[in-house]
């Protein structure tokens, strides 16, 4: 079962958490949005992963599994 | 009402021979036509005799047979994306609970005519489409949705629904909705909002308008274009509506010619003809052409001498990068400048955002102003990488396409006027971007 990070773009705000918590896979833009990779989260970075989507503070950070977006 | 119904029936007139024109068969003179005048050029709404027999086991059969020959066609949304009418019907009428049907006739692309056409010559043929996609996926309720700044526009539909109930044609009342006439407004998930009393604003899917949408119902979105298409095969028959366009792009579709073109305005064209053939049809270009943007503001420039052979479909325009969009053609004279009416169109996408997503709210306002400098000021040599730079930064970023229309833009614009790009960039602006702009762009008068 693959873990893909996807990002509610009218939800975020630019907090930048995510990119705080799993600097390995997000990056954030010139204006602080963070860039999420489409491709499947790496099995050591999946708990990190859910970590970042749960600490967003406001929840636009959604972890969908196994399922093609 | 089944007494009405039987009244009603009556003799079609033969289909039609030639193959084209088709949705506009129905224009004449330069009046909207009547219920009278559609239905002696069409023929009536034919809803299967089930529809009315109060047998619900045989309406749902007929549904499904009708979904079938919609599939069968091969009709493609009109919209812009192009999605397979059959398709979509088939997903929305398996879903739980009755469905709802809207039709989107809230034209956002400032270049394009044909759908307030459609709506403002032969209002019945999208009504019938209305009608027939209903019965097709059980809906019970119906909604055609207009931008609120034509008046004379959204009476007329209601003075032809009423004629409609009076006749006692529909069997789901089709209710007419005004919205905001701005750009991100027509987009599907933001009807369907405004439909659900929220802004007309996109949304962040899922859940996708198929599986809920309308009060959380299974929703079926369709262009008006597309509707009065399914008006036609209801009638005709998918082997009829096969005769024109390919295999791969069946029927006709309507386009909007504009820009440096003899014959501006709205035509029907065989899908999957060339585009210098649906030019021509137009009177051919009133100057020698450099470019033609294709699809729309969410489109692509490409080079005239590339654009003439390219076929007009979704399948002949994918091959060159390029999309069919709403059915657009802007005609680039050589005297214009490509990039400073890209820095103007993209200037008015920046602005039309809905100002909802990070990626749009402040990146496409620095694409505009780096499309801005390299078109108005250059000189700095750094104008087309910052440009590159920024597409990626924008494009799938936001909730809805909007932004993914004016980077693909943008991007085109780099590709079809490369040469001029590099000349604006080192030496400054070309004698072009002295002329009047030639793409409209809504509020421009008011700026002068």
């Amino acid at each position: 079962m693959s873990e893909r990070l996807r990002v509610n773009p009218i939800k975020c705000t630019a907090h930048g958490m995510c990119a705080e918590l799993l600097p390995e896979f997000i990056t954030l833009d010139p204006w602080g949005y963070p860039i999420v990779p489409g491709e499947p989260v790496p099995d050591d970075l999946i708990g990190l992963a859910r970590k970042a989507a749960a600490a967003c503070p406001t929840l636009a950070l959604l972890v969908d599994k196994g399922r093609r977006r | 009402m089944t007494v009405v119904a039987t009244t009603r029936r009556q003799a079609y007139p033969a289909r039609p021979a030639a193959r084209l024109p088709r949705l506009l068969a129905g224009l004449v003179g330069g009046r909207p036509a009547g219920l009278n005048q559609h239905e002696s050029s069409f023929g009536p709404l034919p809803l299967p005799e089930a529809a009315w027999s109060g047998n619900e086991a045989a309406g749902r059969r007929a549904a499904t047979r009708l979904i079938d020959v919609v599939e069968r066609s091969g009709l493609t949304g009109r919209g812009g994306a192009g999605f397979p009418t059959g398709r979509k019907l088939r997903s929305v009428a398996a879903g739980p609970g009755p469905a709802v049907v809207v039709a989107n006739g809230s034209e956002g692309e400032p270049a394009s005519r044909k759908d307030r056409l459609l709506l403002s010559r032969t209002p019945h043929l999208v009504l019938d489409g209305i009608s027939l996609a209903a019965f097709a996926i059980g809906a019970t309720e119906a909604y055609l949705v207009v931008h609120d700044d034509d008046a004379r526009l959204v009476a007329g539909l209601e003075a032809a629904v009423q004629a409609r109930e009076v006749a006692g044609i529909d069997q789901v009342p089709i209710q007419v909705v005004g919205i905001e006439g701005r750009y991100v407004a027509s987009e599907q998930t933001a009807i369907v909002q405004h439909l659900n009393g929220g802004p007309g604003l996109p949304t962040f899917a899922p859940p996708r308008t198929h599986e809920r949408g309308v009060a959380g119902r299974p929703t079926a979105v369709n262009n008006v274009e597309t509707l009065a298409h399914l008006a036609m095969i209801a009638r005709y028959g998918h082997t009829w509506f096969r005769e024109a366009g390919t295999p791969s792009a069946p029927g006709t579709t309507l386009v909007t010619v504009s820009g440096a073109i003899a014959r501006p305005g709205v035509s029907e064209i065989e899908l999957g003809a060339p585009i210098g053939e649906v030019l021509m049809q137009a009177g051919g270009p009133a100057e020698r052409p450099q470019a033609v943007l294709v699809g729309g503001y969410f489109g692509t420039w490409l080079p005239a001498e590339e654009a003439w052979r390219v076929s007009m479909s979704h399948p002949g325009l994918r091959s060159v990068g390029g999309a069919m969009g709403a059915g657009i053609l802007v005609v680039l004279p050589e005297s214009s400048c490509g990039l400073a009416e890209t820095a103007r169109v993209v200037r008015y996408l920046a602005d039309e955002g809905a100002g909802q997503c990070g990626p749009c709210i402040f990146g496409l306002p620095a694409l505009a102003d780096a499309l801005a400098d390299l078109a108005y000021h250059g000189g700095r040599g750094d104008a087309v990488d910052r440009i590159a730079g920024l597409i990626p930064l924008i494009e799938g970023r936001g909730a809805c396409r909007h932004p993914d229309g004016a980077t693909q833009l943008a991007a085109s614009a780099l590709a079809a006027f490369s040469h001029d790009a590099r000349w604006h960039d080192v030496e400054g602006p070309c004698y072009g971007v002295r002329r009047a702009p030639l793409l409209p762009v809504p509020g421009d008068l008011e700026s002068w």
